[in-house]
Parts: C-alpha cells; sequence; structure tokens
C-alpha cells in the first residue's frame, strides 16, 4: 500500500468530515444568503469556542480508553466558584484561578476514583456528574449569579484579534495538545491506556499517573469553558454546561477517535466540532426550530458510534 | 552465597489464591546462558510462578535472589531493573500501535521531551534483524501482522533493555507449525548469543529440543528437576500425569 493511500485510510473519517462539511458550506451558501459571510464566520467560531475545548479534552479522555459524564457539572460547579468569588468582590485573576483548580481538582478526585476503585469510568463520573451538580445547586440555590464585573467578562469574552477571547483560548489549547498528545510521552502512554493498559504496566510504566492526569486535564478544560459561557452569558448558573458532554463525545467519535480508546484524531475533533456548528448555525439560518437541533445531533452522534464500530470491527478483522 | 552460574534462585516460594495453593514451596535455579525449562500440566503453577518472577504477583512467602540481591517479592519496575525481561502469554502488545511503539513502550527514546521515533524506527530495525523477524512495513499496528511477527515484535521488546534473564511464558501457544518452528529457532539464535531464558511450556517435545535443565511441576510444587542430557523426553508424561506419592528424581 502506498502511503497516501495508507495516510487516507487512517484519516477516513476526518477527510469524509471535511467533505460532509464542503458539502454543507456550499449547500448554505445557495440556500442562505448571510452564511458566506466574515461575521458568520467568526460568529460560528465564537460560539463554538467553548465545545472545541470541551471536545479536546474528552479526546484525551476517550483515546485513554475511558469517558467523561460530569464534564457539564465541572463547568457548571467551576464558573460558580468564580462567580460567588467575584461577587464578593474578589480580582479576576483570583476567580479565574479559583475555577481552574476547582475544575482541576473534581477531575482528577473523577482519575484518581477510577485508578483506586477500577470501577468503570462511565459509572464514575456518572454518580460525580449528580455530586457536581447538586453541588452548584447547593451553592446558588437554584438562583444564577449574575452582574458579573466588567474585567471578568473581558477576560471570557473580550475582543482579541476582532474575535472573542474564547477563540483564542481554544487556539491555544490546540496548539499546546499537538506535541503533547502526538510527539510527547504523555499522549503516547494515553493511547496505550486505551489500547492496552495491561501492556503499558507490564513495560513498567505507572499508568494511574496517565489515567488521573488525562481527567485532571478534562476538568481544567472544563473550568476554561466555564469561563467563557459565563463571561458570554454574564451570569453563572447551576444548569449551565448540561449535556454538553454529550455534544463534546459525539465530536470526538465523529472525528475518529477510537470508541473504546487506544488512538485519538485531534484534527478529526476539530473539524467535527466545525462541523457540527455549521449545522446549528445553518439550521438557525434557515429559521428550522432549535428543537430539531437536538434531534439532528442525536442522530449525528448514533451515525458516528455505528461508523466508529464499523471501524473498529473492520481493523479487527484486518 | 549464590553459584557463581546461578542467576536465578529461588527458595521456598508460595502463593495461595482464596483456597487455592497455586505455588507450595517452589525452589529453583537458572543457570547463566542456558535454557531451563519449566513443565506441568494446567493448573500446576507454571504461570504463577513466571507472574511472581516478573512482577506481576507478590508471593506469599519464599524468596527471590537474583544477582547480588534477594527480594522477598518484586514489582514489575523493580523486574526491569534488576534484569528480569519478560515475554507474557498474550505478549501483552498495543494492537493500536506499530512495531516500533510496541518495541521502546515504556522505554522510549527521547529527544529532549518528544519521541525520537526516527532513532528508534533505526534501533528496531537493527533489533528485528538481529532476531531474524522480518517485518516489511514496521508503521502497520501489530494488529495485523502474523502470530510469529507479533512474538518477534515482543522478544524485541523484552531484548531492548540489556537484561539477565528472559522469562518466556508458552512462547509457542497458539502458533502454527511453522510459526512455532520460527520462534524455537530465534530462541535458539538467542541462548547462542548468551541469553539466559526461562521458558514455560506444556509442549514437551518443544522443551526437550531446546532446553538444556527441565523442572516438572505439579499441583504448586516442583516435583523432579534434571538436566535434559540426563533422562528422556519419554519420562516427563509420566512424571506430570503420576501421583504426588509417587513422585522422585527423574
Amino acid at each position: 500500500m502506498t502511503t497516501f493511500k495508507k495516510w487516507r485510510s487512517r484519516q477516513s473519517a476526518p477527510l469524509l468530515l471535511v467533505a460532509v462539511c464542503l458539502v454543507m458550506m456550499v449547500f448554505l451558501s445557495i440556500e442562505t444568503r448571510s452564511f458566506f459571510s466574515w461575521k458568520n464566520v467568526v460568529n460560528i467560531l465564537e460560539a463554538n469556542s467553548y465545545r472545541l475545548i470541551l471536545a479536546c479534552g474528552m479526546m484525551c479522555v476517550i483515546a485513554s480508553g475511558a469517558i467523561d459524564l460530569s464534564t457539564g457539572s465541572i463547568l457548571s460547579f467551576s464558573a460558580i466558584c468564580a462567580a460567588t468569588v467575584l461577587q464578593a468582590g474578589a480580582p479576576v485573576w483570583a476567580g479565574v484561578l479559583l475555577a481552574l483548580v476547582a475544575g482541576t481538582a473534581m477531575g482528577t478526585i473523577n482519575g484518581l476514583l477510577i485508578q483506586i476503585t477500577r470501577i468503570n469510568a462511565f459509572i464514575i463520573t456518572l454518580a460525580t456528574s449528580f455530586m457536581y451538580r447538586g453541588l452548584s445547586l447547593m451553592v446558588t440555590k437554584g438562583i444564577p449569579i449574575t452582574k458579573l464585573p466588567q474585567s471578568f467578562r473581558d477576560f471570557g469574552c473580550g475582543d482579541i484579534f476582532g474575535m472573542e477571547s474564547g477563540v483564542t483560548m481554544a487556539f491555544v489549547v490546540i496548539v499546546l495538545l499537538i506535541p503533547a498528545f502526538y510527539f510527547m510521552r504523555w499522549g503516547h502512554y494515553l493511547t496505550s491506556l486505551g489500547g492496552n493498559p495491561e501492556a503499558l504496566k507490564r513495560s513498567g510504566v505507572a499508568i494511574g499517573r496517565y489515567r488521573v492526569s488525562a481527567f485532571a486535564l478534562m476538568g481544567f478544560l472544563s473550568a476554561l469553558a466555564g469561563i467563557i459561557i459565563t463571561a458570554r452569558l454574564n451570569s453563572a448558573e447551576a444548569n449551565a454546561g448540561l449535556n454538553m458532554e454529550m455534544d463534546a463525545i459525539c465530536a470526538v467519535i465523529m472525528g475518529g477517535t477510537a470508541l473504546h480508546g487506544g488512538s485519538g484524531s485531534l484534527p478529526g475533533t476539530v473539524i467535527a466540532v466545525f462541523l457540527m456548528g455549521l449545522i446549528r448555525n445553518g439550521l438557525t439560518l434557515l429559521s428550522v426550530s432549535s428543537y430539531y437541533q437536538q434531534f439532528v445531533t442525536g442522530a449525528m452522534l448514533l451515525c458516528a458510534v455505528v461508523a466508529a464500530e464499523l471501524r473498529e470491527r473492520k481493523r479487527r478483522i484486518g | 552465597m549464590m553459584n557463581e552460574s546461578i542467576i536465578l534462585e529461588v527458595q521456598g516460594l508460595t502463593k495461595r489464591f482464596g483456597h487455592i495453593q497455586a505455588l507450595d514451596g517452589v525452589s529453583l535455579e537458572v543457570r547463566a546462558g542456558a535454557i531451563t525449562a519449566i513443565v506441568g500440566d494446567n493448573g500446576s503453577g507454571k504461570s504463577t510462578l513466571i507472574k511472581i518472577l516478573s512482577g506481576n504477583l507478590r508471593p506469599d512467602s519464599g524468596s527471590i535472589h537474583i544477582g547480588n540481591k534477594t527480594c522477598p517479592g518484586l514489582t514489575i519496575p523493580q523486574a526491569i531493573s534488576l534484569g528480569i525481561r519478560t515475554v507474557y502469554q498474550d505478549l501483552a502488545l498495543d494492537n493500536y500501535k506499530n512495531s516500533v511503539d510496541n518495541i521502546f513502550l515504556g522505554s522510549e527514546l527521547m529527544q529532549g521531551p518528544f519521541l525520537n521515533r526516527r532513532a528508534m524506527r533505526r534501533e528496531a530495525e537493527k533489533l528485528l534483524a538481529d532476531i531474524h523477524v522480518a517485518i516489511p512495513d514496521l508503521t502497520e499496528p501489530v494488529a495485523s501482522l502474523s502470530g510469529g511477527q507479533r512474538q518477534g515484535v515482543a522478544i524485541a521488546r523484552a531484548l531492548r533493555r540489556p537484561g539477565k534473564l528472559l522469562l518466556l511464558d508458552e512462547p509457542t501457544a497458539a502458533m502454527g507449525i511453522q510459526e512455532s518452528h520460527s520462534t524455537l529457532e530465534m530462541l535458539a539464535g538467542l541462548r547462542q548469543r548468551g541469553m539466559t531464558q526461562l521458558i514455560v511450556s506444556h509442549n514437551l517435545h518443544q522443551v526437550f529440543a531446546l532446553a538444556d535443565y527441565v523442572y516438572v511441576m505439579r499441583s504448586g510444587r516442583v516435583i523432579a528437576a534434571a538436566a535434559t542430557g540426563d533422562t528422556t523426553a519419554q519420562r516427563l508424561p509420566e512424571l506430570i500425569l503420576r501421583r504426588e506419592s509417587e513422585a522422585e528424581g527423574l
């Protein structure tokens, strides 16, 4: 098999997504007047910056053979931590730092619980998602925390290069993750953890450290996404980030990351988030009800999971 | 004090899983440069012994002497640092990764904080050539390789770091005749290069073709031990199957 054919075979999922994106873009450019404009492109990027951040973290977790269902709850609680101290008069850096530390701590707790108890990540993070969401409700009593300082809003959604700062943050996350995931031991071991954890352990690697680090990163990135959302909405509430982990999982699987771990695709994940954003944007421009958007996302996840499973079976047979 | 030519000495190892006594006072010696085989029926304790020596299990009692060290039990990193290299029955390969990545798993060559893939590939090619394993495309995931090639990758990984002792758990299990033959040739080649090997197998003919010393295990005990030159292949099945009360030297 030639090098090009091998590359095409391994990148089949991202290449298919690129093709679907192009078809969507041509269709939406013909069907709507406002789609093909710089303003709309910026709008898509800004509306999906935090989704991109979450999906990048989720890609690492899924590549390591796990899953994190508590992402939305971590997002909500870390944003509430930041908003609470900001309303009490703390400086912006303190609020942001507190949110990031809280998010990382919650992610670390997830990782430690999975590592120590050896219980499936699905069950552990399902349980902690309720706990973290419950904490948010306990702190806020269900009342949104609003009217946050302008300096915080500037940090989370201020203008950088003509776009909201969230876009830059997402870009920085991707730029840092590329070497860490593809060219350093961390990413190498993370995918091995998903491929065959026993092989990694028998090679003398302390696998727990890498498992916990994937969840800690997911927690950190959830908190970062929480800061962006809170700044954009000027409000932190217990229901923020509800079901956002599903969008992230959907993007990761669509992007070609193996469903059971072992390999991950950062470019595929980025393109999948963009495609999902494109579909949301297109449905809005076509004046389709938001109720349908939910259905479309679910249908896309179903297609992606089926495609991923078929890919996996083909790989096993091959 | 251990004899100069004895590289590993195990004394009185015991291991119990619930009400099952997997090992019951196992003692054995492995001589430098030789191939020592452990044979026995299923459930005789062979694999438990290999798991203890490779650091995957801790014994309940007994001791392991390797080099100048005496340990009650080992962890995997300890076993690796003491020069024990293991080829597991399931080969412990990451099927998503290619041969180079598998050979260097846990001991990657680095260039600063980054993986030095070029150097790893060069060294992997050399390692595989040394043990006469032909893999046409090193970038293909190991899932697509034949049983013999996968065994070759697992052995190359074990040999990648200098070691004193190579443990092999059923190295030809689930292999075809031709693949078994090439694997045995590979192991004979390693002996010629002075690599000490401890092989667990239930294939008696292979053991006789390859090993210098043989231990027979049954019900968690070593029931007989001898140099293969001092006994015959016909005596082994008798011992493996004979009742414990009748056990004796070979």
